[in-house]
């Protein structure tokens, strides 16, 4: 047993702190917003350029002048502004940011971070990422534990291309939440999963707490 | 009377390129994925049939839209970007050797042409260090953290879109549209905007311009946008 996407992502929401400014990235981060407490205060940011994401529009309100990073459609908020790609960076290359949520291919036991491109196939490209690990406040990364083939994805050092070295606090994955300091620290363990599991899933050595 | 009146507005995108495009040119395209894309004035690049061009634009755009469209004659020869995941035909070409790509992180992508419209040949920046983008860039030590140093990028053309547009150039832009067009706009030598709308000056709040009209040289009003959305998400009522 292991915490299921829905879970990871609720595991994930409860690491904005009221008053955030928050960028999450494509794919499973992007879902993080569906479980965003109602009554914390948290600004979404979407680095196409635009501060205070909505939600997606109802059916028939899309907008095609209207998207986020991963072109989904999106809307407005009453405190929503727009601005250039230029001014969207440097509010992230300048810190502006408090955190970030992005997913991974490889996380190493120093915070390096590998999740833009996989050698010998096609490389899409890094978009905003090395950007987001480079000047964000805080860097958590949601991930699957192991990849399909049954690796680890938490390791030693990252075999892939890095997106950012040593930029990782903190990872989420269906097996736990781990710290990134001075190496892999486990703070908590996902529903039914034991030590072992975690000893015997991940390739790096994980240091326990309790 | 507006003595300027006329002299940037072209009366189409083939007017307005005809006497620009050369072989071997960099162009500056803006837009993120199809959002904000010069349309009209990528067709009439592609209808002009001028090659080998060095293009920089943040998406390669899709199959059949934006440069995509260029893609498909074989028009471009390498491309700067930052982000190409949505095209096929990118993919195919870049994997055969005919087409010539640097990746550029987002925001480094932003800020080169930020600094080569503003004049600054080159800057320190903490993205990419200890990645493949930081190879062969001269490295420095700032407050004990590590910089590279990136250069300022300028185009022989922009091309850009914006929502409306006054016979001075002055444009303001629509929502997240908005992305690299107005960077674009300050770092081609020459920066022709297609808008949905050309107004009178005057008819523009000087307050809420978001790019000043000395850096578009010829406006034009474009026509038939496609308003195609890539990944179409809605929520029920």
């Amino acid at each position: 047993m292991s915490w299921n996407r829905e879970q990871m992502c609720l595991r994930a929401s409860q690491e904005l702190k009221d008053g955030d400014y928050v960028n999450l990235g494509i794919g499973m981060p992007t879902l993080v917003a569906n479980h965003i407490e109602k009554s914390l205060d948290i600004t979404l940011q979407s680095e196409n350029g635009m501060l205070g994401m909505g939600p997606f529009p109802f059916k028939g309100e899309e907008d095609s002048d209207l998207i986020n990073a991963g072109k989904q459609t999106i809307t407005s908020l009453p405190d929503t502004s727009y601005f250039s790609s230029a001014e969207s960076f440097a509010m992230i290359r300048g810190g502006h940011i408090d955190l970030s949520i992005l997913g991974a291919l490889q996380v190493s036991r120093d915070g390096d971070l590998a999740n833009w491109m996989i050698p010998g196939k096609m490389v899409k490209g890094m978009g905003g990422a090395m950007d987001l690990v480079a000047g964000v406040k805080k860097v958590i990364v949601l991930m699957e534990h192991n990849s399909k083939d049954g690796s680890s994805k938490i390791v030693e050092n990252c075999s892939l291309p890095l997106t950012g070295k040593g930029v990782v606090n903190k990872i989420i994955t269906n097996l736990g939440v781990f710290e990134v300091n001075n190496g892999i620290n486990l703070i908590e363990l996902a529903d039914n999963v034991t030590k072992e599991d975690i000893l015997e899933k991940t390739d790096t050595d994980v240091k326990f707490s309790s | 009377m507006n003595k300027r009146k006329h002299k940037k507005i072209f009366s189409s995108a083939d007017n307005a390129l005809e006497d620009v495009l050369f072989n071997g040119m960099t162009i500056m395209s803006g837009g993120f994925g199809l959002c904000g894309l010069p349309e009209n004035l990528i067709i009439a690049i592609k209808k002009s049939g001028v090659s080998n061009l060095k293009v920089i634009s943040n998406n390669a755009g899709t199959e059949g839209h934006g440069l995509g469209l260029l893609l498909e004659t074989g028009q471009i020869k390498k491309a700067i970007s930052s982000y190409v995941g949505e095209n096929k035909l990118f993919e195919k070409q870049y994997l055969s050797g005919e087409i010539e790509l640097e990746f550029n992180p987002q925001g480094t992508l932003a800020e080169r042409i930020r600094a080569g419209g503003a004049g600054i040949p080159a800057f320190f920046t903490a993205t990419g260090v200890g990645t493949v983008v930081s190879k062969n860039k001269e490295t420095r030590s700032f407050n004990d953290k590590d910089y590279i140093m990136e250069t300022g990028l300028v185009a022989d053309l922009a091309i850009i879109k914006a929502w409306k547009g006054d016979e001075a150039g002055n444009l303001i832009y629509r929502k997240t549209a908005r992305n690299f067009n107005p960077v674009m706009a300050t770092a081609g030598k020459v920066t022709v905007v297609e808008v949905e709308e050309i107004v009178q000056a005057g008819d523009l709040d000087p307050d809420h311009i978001h790019t000043p009209g000395i850096y578009i040289n010829r406006i034009i009003k474009g026509e038939g946008y496609s308003r195609s959305i890539e990944n179409l998400t809605v929520r029920e009522k």
